[in-house]
């Protein structure tokens, strides 16, 4: 969880990740966000996200995010 | 049938009628039948490019749908025999066959789209190629370009790819499945509805309910009012100026600009809210297509607001596949290695975006002008994106984010700039454009904006009135938007204030609205696309 919340801290310095429960709702993170966060994630962890999983609910929070790449690397 | 024809007031107060008054399980087949007749009202043959859309669609989808099925039933029985790698391997194999559906059909769909709206663009491009190596030309096909199909081929490809996804279930019915593709309130100029959202309150059954209906008519009323009393009333001065390049220069091509801009609003705003009403007095939900886009405060949120389900449909279905696809995760780790973290994360991104926003333009309209149109939002989008520490770096220094005539500064900066790039969309080749946009800087006759010659554009300083009357509604009425919805408002106001309201709009558009001698109300803008 640590890693992923260093990424997107990286990317949004100004945001507080650990609260924030609408990263897509309220437009924190858009479309060029996302897709330079999958290729981080990628870099990172052994998951391949697809846009499949590109859906609001798998990337409004940080915990949401981490649970979607636990998923992948469990399905993986 | 145009939407502002007396054949469609009879059509729609007919269908509205027998939709509430027959059985309600005849309601979805009775639209089907109405989509079936509007559609061949535009031209009989043109229905059966329709069809085949909506029935290789549907085909497709059924046969998606049934592969993952039997897969996840196969699955299920066979959970304890199979080892994670069979599973794996089987899953793989039925998502191979599954791919092979969609692939199929998005080539047979897409394909007609493309021949029929970009083969004469292709012919003419390539024919310039070979004229001037001395070579003859190829003759044009001769294709009429079927209605609406930009926005009806998009959306049955957005249903195909989300059952393949597999977040929507496939349609086994045909039927049910042709009215989703053929639904005609949205079919000539969107939104392009999903079939996740459409789907749920398109078949069910509708009791009549006074409130839906009376909204539904409102809404279509303040769609005529925009369509009819401002962008068809702009349109006489729009054309003047932009039919002659070489006469209206300087402060001329600037208020074309302006008027474009206001046109292009009225028209397509007016266009969905007469499409959301119909579908709303009908008990049909249909999602919204706008966001007040003319208060961004930037390029990137007016893209976030205007026309959604455009640009929703091309993140969805273009950008996020291409820019996760194993193509150009391979791409990304070869320029984070050649190139370095920071580039190498936003390379791929750009590529994208490229391609998406080339389709964007293409989309619109088969001319170079569109795809410049679409490559200079491209370019305005990204170098805004590479400029963002600066802009972070000027609000640390000077603290004016949030501060009201910032904002003011931000939105009346984004109109401007969308001004100027809408405007792409006009002249008739992009030479006339360019010379148009450039006439700005270089013809100083800005005198002609008090002088009266504004009065010899097709406009009178009657026109004027009613339009600047107009835009300000437009203006007051997004502003009021902001608290929540105005019909709610207004149906809270004592019943004179309802009254006057609904019955002046009425009037207005009837007394005010530009036809009669000398003026015709003219096909939608997003008609043609």
């Amino acid at each position: 969880m640590e890693e992923l919340l260093e990424i997107l801290r990286d990317m949004h310095p100004d945001v507080d990740f650990e609260s924030e429960e609408h990263l897509i709702d309220n437009g924190i993170l858009d479309s060029l966000d996302i897709v330079s966060l999958i290729s981080e994630i990628s870099e990172n962890f052994d998951v391949t996200i697809t846009a499949k999983d590109i859906v609001p609910e798998n990337f409004n929070s940080a915990q949401a995010l981490y649970e979607l790449v636990r998923r992948l690397e469990d399905e993986g | 049938m145009l939407f502002t024809s007396y054949e469609f007031f009879g059509f729609t107060a007919a269908l509205v009628l027998l939709y509430y008054l027959l059985p309600k399980r005849c309601q979805w087949p009775l639209l089907l039948g109405a989509s079936c007749l509007f559609y061949m009202a535009a031209g009989p043959r043109y229905i059966l490019y329709i069809l085949f859309t909506a029935l290789t669609t549907w085909f497709a989808g059924v046969r998606m749908g049934r592969n993952a099925q039997n897969a996840a039933a196969f699955l299920k029985e066979h959970k304890e025999e199979l080892s994670k790698e069979e599973k794996k391997r089987y899953k793989e194999g039925r998502k191979r066959v599954r791919r092979r559906w969609l692939v199929g059909c998005l080539v047979l769909n897409m394909g007609i789209l493309a021949v029929v709206k970009y083969a004469n663009f292709f012919i003419t491009n390539l024919n310039s190629l070979l004229t001037a190596g001395g070579g003859r030309g190829l003759s044009f096909l001769n294709l009429a370009l079927p209605l609406g199909i930009s926005f009806y081929t998009f959306q049955a490809v957005g249903y195909l790819v989300d059952v393949y996804r597999g977040t929507v279930k496939a349609e086994e019915n045909p039927f049910k499945f042709t009215l989703f593709v053929s639904f005609f309130p949205q079919l000539i100029q969107g939104p392009i509805s999903r079939f996740g959202e459409l789907g749920e309150t398109l078949y069910g059954p509708h009791d009549f309910d006074r409130k839906q209906v009376c909204f539904g008519l409102q809404r279509m009323l303040w769609g005529y009012f925009k369509k009819l009393v401002v962008a068809d009333r702009i349109l006489a001065a729009v054309m003047t100026i932009i039919g002659d390049v070489e006469t209206y220069q300087g402060a001329y091509a600037a208020v074309g600009m302006l008027f474009y801009t206001i046109q292009l609003y009225a028209d397509f705003t007016g266009g969905i809210d007469v499409t959301i009403g119909l579908a709303q007095t009908l008990g049909i939900s249909v999602r919204e297509n706008f966001n007040r886009p003319y208060f961004s405060k930037s390029l990137k949120e007016y893209w976030r607001r205007w026309h959604i389900s455009m640009c929703s449909w091309f993140r969805d279905y273009l950008f996020y596949p291409l820019s996760t696809s194993k193509a150009m995760q391979k791409f990304t780790k070869f320029t984070r290695k050649h190139l370095g973290d920071k580039v190498g994360r936003r390379l791929p991104v750009y590529v994208s975006s490229f391609v998406v926003w080339f389709s964007t333009g293409l989309w619109h309209g088969a001319s170079w002008n569109f795809i410049v149109w679409g490559l200079l939002n491209y370019v305005v989008l990204m170098v805004s994106e590479e400029l963002e520490p600066l802009y972070a770096g000027f609000h640390r220094r000077f603290s004016v984010e949030g501060k009201f005539w910032y904002r003011l500064f931000q939105v009346g900066r984004t109109f401007v700039l969308i001004c100027v790039l809408n405007i792409f969309d006009c002249y008739a080749s992009l030479g006339e454009t360019v010379k148009a946009i450039g006439s700005v800087f270089t013809v100083h006759n800005w005198k002609v904006l008090w002088d009266g010659s504004l009065l010899a554009l097709g406009l009178t300083g009657l026109d004027y009135g009613i339009l600047a009357g107009g835009c300000l509604m437009m203006l007051g009425v997004s502003l009021v938007q902001r608290g929540g919805s105005v019909r709610e408002k207004i149906s809270a106001k004592p019943y004179w204030v309802k009254f006057a309201v609904w019955y002046g709009l009425f009037l207005a558009v009837l007394l005010m609205g530009a036809y009669g001698v000398g003026y015709d109300a003219s096909q939608f803008i997003y008609n043609r696309f």
